[in-house]
């Protein structure tokens, strides 16, 4: 009787009723979540003047004019490249500082160490949408207004990552470290070459966060820059675009243009992102 | 006992039963337990960022609350608490705060049904799983900037998709009756995606033998669902009501992307702290701003304590 139980058979469908209903919810919803973006692109590809005669789902007369004329008349491959350079610098400083202060919290003990942990979980209730005005006139008298320094900076201060983290680096078992420590590495080898290489799920995770949350921030860079020159992606659809006049064919195109690339990455790290949340500790708390 | 046995509670049984011998593992040991005095070096990056960009804004704010600063930050002078007193007066203050408290009020329930809906489909789903992740979660990667110019794009009354779907011809973002509505379904479609990905992620770490001992026990899916996902999705659900809140309470960006930084039909959408950079940026009242952007921190330092006390009676009720 301790025969194993047959395997349920593999060739059975898996198109039971229930899946087939699923699936046909599932679609009915998909299609209502990507409706928008799907009318944004017909909209893209219409002519000014077709965009405004009576709504259609497929262009008449299609034309990739508006997004030829986003690339020549808007500074798009400039806000790209300062999208970038922000997004990137913010996400790799994130990443160091808070995996540092994460393990020195969890892992080692100095003083005044509470105190600090406190003043930290404070700042989970500061958003730049409180301190905006105050953090502005901070960064103006340290002359960083209108600077990449100015935007970057600011977004390097996040006690939420830092807090992921060190619930993650509670939870790793202490004796890979312990033998480390005991043949001879020093805490600074364990820090960066055990536990950062057992934390990969949880810093994508947070990298990635950080970089989507830093590559759409619309506030900050609105705040503290002027120039054109310096606008990140949001900023430039947003405030510059509008000076054109509303034409919604080109609006539409410098939108997709920004949200884009972000939807790709997403595509080819999908896994990596729900798995990155599921490690974080951040559900199950 | 030496200090061996409190540093490895772990194996704490194994080497109080070992005679001491003082190898130089367990010495190393000693050491690693011992209080790590340079252990602040770790955190000291952080701090030089937080203090920046955090401590001493809030600090510059409190202060910068208690006077009548402009932008140009010159002649200043201490008034006290005269601009709380003032904010405490004013009709758009109290409007202002009221639009983000009704905006909070819709949006965090429609994201919460939602998220859940979305994440039982992906997680139940065993054709296209990919998919439906992509499509629920895409929208949450757009700026917000692009949020606001799209949906201020769908709901144009003649050539927007929303009333060519519907068949209506609501001029949705010209009327006070459906200006919030608007904002709410656009902040919806956008935001859901963090939640839903949050429940996904609670969904898949509830253990599986729970469900084949309750269908070995003859209950049905809906019983299911009822006994075992909905109770193991209480934690998640306080942590997504919690950030949800917190967030909507600071709505902004989409806001006024949508209303072209205007305050909307009868002025029925400005938010609290759209009042705050108006304040600060516009009107150049810096003094004032920080006042009631402190207010706003109240009110959410209210919330976020709330949360936490409640966590912890739920623990003690626990016990």
């Amino acid at each position: 009787m301790t025969a194993p139980t047959p395997v349920m058979r593999k060739s059975r469908s898996t198109w039971t009723p229930a899946q087939i209903a699923l699936t046909v919810v599932a679609a009915a919803l998909s299609l209502i979540w990507v409706s928008p973006l799907v009318w944004a692109l017909s909209t893209s590809l219409k002519t000014p003047t077709e965009s405004v005669t009576s709504p259609h789902w497929i262009p008449k007369d299609f034309t990739l004019d508006s997004w030829k004329s986003v690339f020549e008349a808007g500074n798009i491959p400039n806000w790209f490249v300062n999208s970038l350079v922000v997004s990137v610098c913010v996400t790799f400083i994130v990443m160091l500082v808070a995996s540092l202060a994460a393990y020195g919290f969890a892992r080692t003990e100095f003083r005044g160490k509470s105190a600090l942990m406190a003043l930290t979980m404070a700042g989970l209730m500061f958003s730049p949408a409180i301190l905006g005005v105050p953090l502005f006139t901070t960064v103006q008298s340290l002359g960083m207004v209108d600077t990449y320094w100015g935007m970057i900076l600011p977004q390097c201060a996040p006690a939420a990552m830092v807090y992921i983290l060190y619930k993650f680096f509670q939870s790793l078992p202490r004796e890979l470290e312990e033998a480390a420590f005991i043949d001879g590495a020093g805490r600074w080898r364990i820090f960066f070459t055990i536990v950062l290489p057992l934390s990969k799920p949880s810093l994508s995770a947070v990298g990635i966060f950080t970089f989507i949350a830093s590559w759409n921030n619309f506030l900050w860079p609105y705040m503290v820059t002027n120039n054109p020159d310096l606008m990140t992606m949001p900023n430039g659809i947003a405030t510059v675009q509008n000076a054109f006049g509303i034409v919604w064919p080109k609006l539409m195109a410098g939108g997709l243009i920004a949200g884009l690339p972000l939807i790709i990455v997403f595509v080819f790290f999908q896994s990596q992102i729900v798995r990155g949340v599921a490690h974080t500790g951040l559900a199950g708390q | 006992m030496s200090s061996v046995s409190s540093t490895t509670t772990a194996v704490a049984p194994a080497t109080t039963l070992r005679p001491r011998t003082a190898t130089a593992a367990e010495s190393a040991r000693a050491r690693w337990g011992r209080r790590f005095q340079h252990g602040g070096w770790f955190v000291a990056p952080f701090f030089v960022m937080y203090g920046l960009f955090v401590i001493v804004p809030v600090v510059r704010g409190l202060y910068l609350s208690l006077t009548d600063a402009n932008i140009s930050g010159d002649h200043t002078s201490f008034v006290g608490l005269a601009n709380y007193r003032e904010a405490l007066k004013d009709d758009l203050v109290w409007s202002s705060l009221w639009h983000s408290v009704k905006f909070t009020m819709y949006v965090v329930p429609c994201i919460i049904v939602v998220a859940l809906l979305m994440a039982l489909i992906a997680h139940h789903a065993v054709h296209f799983k990919w998919l439906w992740r992509l499509c629920f979660f895409a929208p949450f990667l757009l700026p917000s900037a692009v949020v606001g110019n799209l949906w201020w794009w769908l709901f144009q009354p003649t050539n927007g998709m929303v009333n060519h779907v519907l068949g209506l011809d609501t001029p949705w973002l010209a009327q006070k009756s459906t200006a919030m509505t608007a904002v709410v379904i656009a902040t919806l479609w956008w935001t859901v995606g963090f939640s839903f990905l949050l429940y996904l992620a609670a969904l898949q770490n509830i253990p599986q033998h729970l469900y084949e001992a309750a269908e070995l026990d003859g209950a049905n899916a809906f019983k299911r669902l009822l006994h075992i996902t909905v109770p193991n999705l209480r934690n998640i659900t306080g942590l997504v009501l919690a950030l949800q809140i917190l967030a909507s309470l600071q709505v902004f960006d989409q806001v006024v992307v949508m209303y072209q930084f205007g305050p909307g039909p009868e002025e029925s959408t400005r938010t609290f702290v759209q009042y705050t950079l108006e304040q600060g940026f516009t009107s150049y009242r810096v003094g004032y701003a920080s006042a009631i952007s402190f207010i706003l921190f109240l009110i959410i330092a209210v919330v976020a304590l709330g949360r936490m006390w409640l966590l912890r009676n739920r623990e003690e009720a626990a016990r």
